[in-house]
């Protein structure tokens, strides 16, 4: 029996990259895709915890690996106290009760050809949690749980809006009264006045169901309302871990220095007199990240230790991690 | 150089589909100014990118009925042929769309699509307008643009294939250049890089700008006058800072205040708009965002007018009085 | 791409091994096919069967029996059973008939496609679309033997307008050797015009509703402009791959029906002989023959797409 504030999910040294391969009669390993390279982090029971950063930073290769959607390269991943990765599909079926995903993509996410009766309440089914006239009933609390109509049951997700679907989705993942929700930019493909439809849906449900979120997104404004502790990656490594609040007021890494910069304020005098970072050039390509730091190719402080020497993941203020030879605001 | 160079009145385009005839535009008229930049903002399905479109004839088409006028420095785009308005394209107006990956032709060389663009319009040579394709890559700030020219869209990130869509867009300096969505697509820091381009060229080449966004934070950045759509019409159309500090429709104080912003302290809850914007099939008569509407009341099953009811030119499409107005829009900017 | 390469000729000489075990496999499976027999006569003894028999190496054992034959095919040494005549030899003075077949037929066929295809989608939905695809689905119907049977009969026999088939060397009379395949050709490539043709118009009809379509009319291009150089050169990737491979396999051995039927002496007729009499090695020789075109060309369309999609680049990691 788990106390609230328990580690539920602790992820240590999580490591997954995708080979390269090439060659004549044989493949051999050329090259890696370094999309996840070395994570960890702690998430509470009843915490959200937000996970910022942009294309290519690996955060949804990340929520893969720790679902063991996908298997780890190395590292560790432990749920409620117990290991998940290297478990067969066996163990992991009943584990996998407590832990779902919800989608970016309303469009792509629910299959066009199962109704939403069915979306939703195959999850029960399969689990042999609910049958028939109970298991119908059920999906159908659900549905009005998320702000659907008890008729829904027998549509097809074609016939609904973005929001409306994403609804669908939140539906299915909640079917199984999980612990742990990680949402991967649930909001990103809504329209801004929906988003704020189906943020506060999320936030209802945490406290009705006694949920866990990890949230990925990349608008920082949506992170940091929903979120109580936030890490930020970039290029596959954490580079920053605190509180929301303390994050926006008070960023150490340079990197969320100049996220944080980018993002335009909706209020013109404010945003106008800002002083403005603004990032030269590209992200770096996973494939072959730069030495030492891998933000150094970009970051206006760099000096020569952060080309050789990796930063590490420390507290340079209480409960505020962040990887970085030259901390801003400490 | 001053005075009004684009002129739309009563734009109204529809499209004759399977389940009906879609009203896309319903009725849309503002102005540009030489040297300004027009933002459009609203939501999917409002119709800013078919008016962007529109005007310069892209969303002609056989199930397409366009109605209304376009007057482009006292020319009347409208009416003119396809023939003709391939001559306005790209030389006067000029556009840059969402997904730059999607918009380049993968099979040709990035500076061979930029002198195709140049060619088309002006008598060169293949050298010389390569030659002005270089020039003009280095211009919008990608580097060794002279290797680059020879290399094929994918080869570039999105936000460095932005910057060749703008420097082909810009190629034979149009007095307007419309970007539909332009940053929609990118990184959030790439999205800062690009507007500071977009905001440069403005200022130095008094490039007037169309700016179609869904994004507030970038409409904030960089627009001068702000136009508001919802379901195929313009709602309210101000300058910038009456849009954010004095906005006129409830709309506009529904997007503002469902927005969760970085420079404010966190709200236990965002403010939401219930429900969904009607559909084009079949728009509702009246005032069409009343079934929505916190303030509705008797008078909006009649569509308002787009008007300025004190004056001036800030217009909005609302029943509401002033002083009701000026009493949310207050409220909203202050983040209540 | 030298790496590509150097795989493709080992899959190549895989796919040939695998097939010259299997057609030989099967023939010796076959009943009825003892060519000793044959070869024998109808009222041969069995003491007349036996000396035949080795004299040809047949009873020998399999492996072996296959063996000499691989390396007789390969030193050019080749007999067939049937008419003791160098099989190698025979497939070489068919070649120039099949060639000229071949690549007379996919030249007719391409352009005729390019342009039907074109046409129509660029007028989908009315009647020249309309027309185009009835011609072609006629076309795809009509069966090859049929359609050369038909032509003969009306445009040679009845009417005499076209020879009854029979194939003139390009070096004795560069006329009439055209004039003699102008109906072979025809009968070829209606095939293949109406698929080809139904292809192209369906690639370009997406290609049309693609985003940097609408960015070439923003930049003022006419709109011929931008079918030409943005919808077509697009829509013609999946076209050329399809032309390769069809061309490889009808050189391969495809061609047999028409070459039968218009009597011209090509590699399909020697093919077409060697399968009613079941004689083995020639059988053994023109499939292998087939097999390396289709596999050589397999290879070149690989190769070609890389080419003309500049988003595959064989061998490369894609950039970031």
């Amino acid at each position: 029996m788990m106390a609230k504030g328990d580690p539920l999910l602790e992820v240590t040294d999580l490591v997954k990259h995708f080979p390269i391969k090439s060659g004549v009669v044989v493949d051999r390993e050329v090259a890696r895709v370094r999309a996840v390279d070395g994570v960890s982090l702690t998430l509470h029971e009843g915490e959200t915890l937000g996970l910022v950063g942009e294309s290519g930073c690996g955060k949804s290769t990340l929520c893969r690996a720790i679902l063991q959607l996908t298997t780890p390269t190395s590292g560790s991943v432990r749920f409620a106290g117990q290991e998940l990765v290297g478990r067969s599909r066996r163990d992991l079926r009943s584990m996998r009760r407590q832990m779902q995903m919800i989608f970016q993509d309303p469009f792509a996410s629910l299959n066009p050809r199962k109704r939403v009766g069915q979306i939703v309440g195959d999850p029960l089914e399969l689990h042999g949690l609910a049958r028939g006239a109970e298991l119908k009933r059920r999906v159908q609390n659900l549905l009005d749980r998320v702000g659907l109509a008890a008729e829904h049951y027998n549509r097809f997700p074609h016939e609904f809006s973005g929001g409306q679907r994403q609804r669908i989705g939140i539906a299915r993942a909640l079917a199984l009264r999980p612990k742990l929700i990680v949402a991967d930019e649930p909001v990103s493909a809504l329209d801004v006045s929906v988003q704020a439809q189906i943020i506060n849906l999320l936030e209802d449900v945490q406290d009705e169901f006694g949920l866990s979120y990890l949230f990925v997104a990349h608008d920082l404004g949506v992170v940091r309302h929903v979120s109580d502790r936030i890490a930020v990656m970039y290029l596959g490594k954490i580079v920053e871990n605190s509180g929301a609040d303390e994050l926006y007021d008070k960023p150490i890494h340079p990197y969320t220095n100049a996220l944080l910069s980018a993002v335009p304020i909706p209020d013109p005098k404010r945003n106008a007199a800002r002083e403005r970072l603004v990032l030269e050039g590209d992200v770096p390509s996973p494939i072959d990240p730069p030495p030492g730091c891998h933000f150094h190719t970009r970051c206006p402080w760099a000096t020569d230790v952060c080309t050789i020497d990796e930063p590490a993941l420390l507290d340079h203020r209480p409960a505020h991690l962040a990887a970085c030879h030259h901390p801003r605001n400490v | 150089m001053s005075g009004v160079i684009l002129k739309v009145d009563d734009l109204r385009v529809s499209f004759a589909t399977e389940d009906g005839v879609v009203q896309a535009v319903d009725g849309v008229s503002f102005e540009l100014t030489a040297g300004e930049i027009l933002a459009i903002v609203g939501e999917s399905g409002c119709g800013k990118s078919v008016t962007a479109q529109t005007l310069t004839g892209l969303t002609r088409a056989t199930n397409a009925r366009i109605t209304g006028s376009v007057n482009y420095r006292d020319r009347e785009l409208n009416g003119l042929s396809d023939h003709q308005l391939c001559d306005v394209r790209g030389e006067q107006i000029s556009m840059v769309f969402q997904d730059p990956m999607c918009a380049l032709n993968p099979v040709y060389r990035v500076g061979d699509q930029i002198a195709e663009m140049i060619r088309a319009h002006r008598d060169v040579s293949k050298r010389k307008a390569q030659a002005r394709a270089v020039e003009l890559l280095r211009s919008v700030g990608i580097p060794n643009p002279d290797r680059r020219a020879r290399h094929y869209p994918h080869e570039f990130s999105g936000g460095m294939r932005q910057r060749v869509m703008i420097a082909m867009a810009l190629a034979l300096e149009p007095d307007v250049l419309i970007a539909d969505e332009p940053t929609t697509a990118l990184d959030v820091t790439i999205q800062a890089q690009i507007l500071q381009l977009i905001d440069r060229l403005n200022r130095e080449r008094g490039l007037a700008v169309i700016l179609i966004t869904h994004d507030l934070g970038v409409v904030a950045e960089v627009a001068d006058r702000v136009l508001v759509m919802y379901a195929g019409q313009v709602v309210e159309d101000a300058t910038l800072d009456e849009i954010f500090y004095a906005p006129k429709h409830p709309y506009t104080w529904g997007l503002l205040g469902s927005l969760a912003r970085l420079d404010q302290p966190r709200t236990a809850r965002l403010v939401q708009i219930p429900g969904a914007p009607p559909s084009l099939l079949a728009p509702p008569s009246g005032c069409r965002f009343a079934p929505r509407c916190s303030h509705v009341f008797e008078e909006c099953t009649v569509l308002p007018p787009l008007e300025s009811r004190t004056g001036g030119m800030h217009l909005d499409r609302c029943w509401l009085d002033a002083d009701e107005k000026a009493h949310h829009g207050g409220l909203r900017t202050r983040g209540a | 791409m030298a790496r590509f390469v150097a795989r493709r000729l080992l899959g190549m000489f895989a796919v040939l091994f695998a097939i010259s075990v299997i057609v030989f496999l099967i023939f010796n499976v076959i009943p009825n096919s003892d060519p000793a027999a044959r070869i024998a006569g109808k009222n041969a003894d069995p003491a007349l069967i036996a000396r035949v028999s080795a004299d040809l190496g047949l009873d020998q054992p399999l492996p072996i029996q296959y063996l000499t034959m691989m390396k007789q095919i390969f030193t050019g040494q080749l007999t067939s059973y049937a008419k003791d005549r160098n099989v190698v030899e025979q497939i070489w003075e068919g070649l120039p008939a099949t060639f000229s077949l071949c690549i007379g037929a996919a030249v007719l066929w391409m352009s005729l496609a390019i342009v039907f295809g074109y046409l129509s989608a660029v007028h989908a939905g009315r009647f020249t679309d309309r027309a185009l695809t009835i011609l072609s689905l006629v076309g795809i119907s009509m069966p090859v033997f049929w359609l050369a049977a038909m032509l003969l009969y009306f445009l040679s026999f009845m009417v005499e307008l076209f020879p009854t088939g029979s194939y003139v060397p390009l070096s004795e009379n560069p006329l009439d050797w055209a004039y003699h395949l102008i109906l072979p050709w025809f009968t070829l490539a209606v095939l293949f015009v109406g698929l080809y043709s139904r292809v192209l118009r369906s690639n370009m009809l997406d290609a049309m509703n693609e985003d940097y379509v609408r960015t070439a009319r923003a930049k003022g291009l006419s709109e011929r402009q931008v079918r030409i150089r943005h919808v077509l050169r697009n829509s013609m990737i999946p076209i050329v791959t399809l032309f390769g491979l069809d061309f490889g396999m009808v050189v391969g051995g495809g061609a047999i029906l028409t070459e039968t039927v218009y009597n011209l002496d090509g590699v399909g007729l020697y093919a077409g002989e060697a399968i009613r009499s079941l004689d083995l090695p020639p059988l053994m020789a023109v499939v292998m023959f087939g097999a390396f075109f289709i596999v050589l060309f397999n290879t070149i369309v690989d190769i070609l797409y890389a080419v003309l999609d500049p988003r595959i680049r064989l061998g490369e990691a894609a950039p970031a």
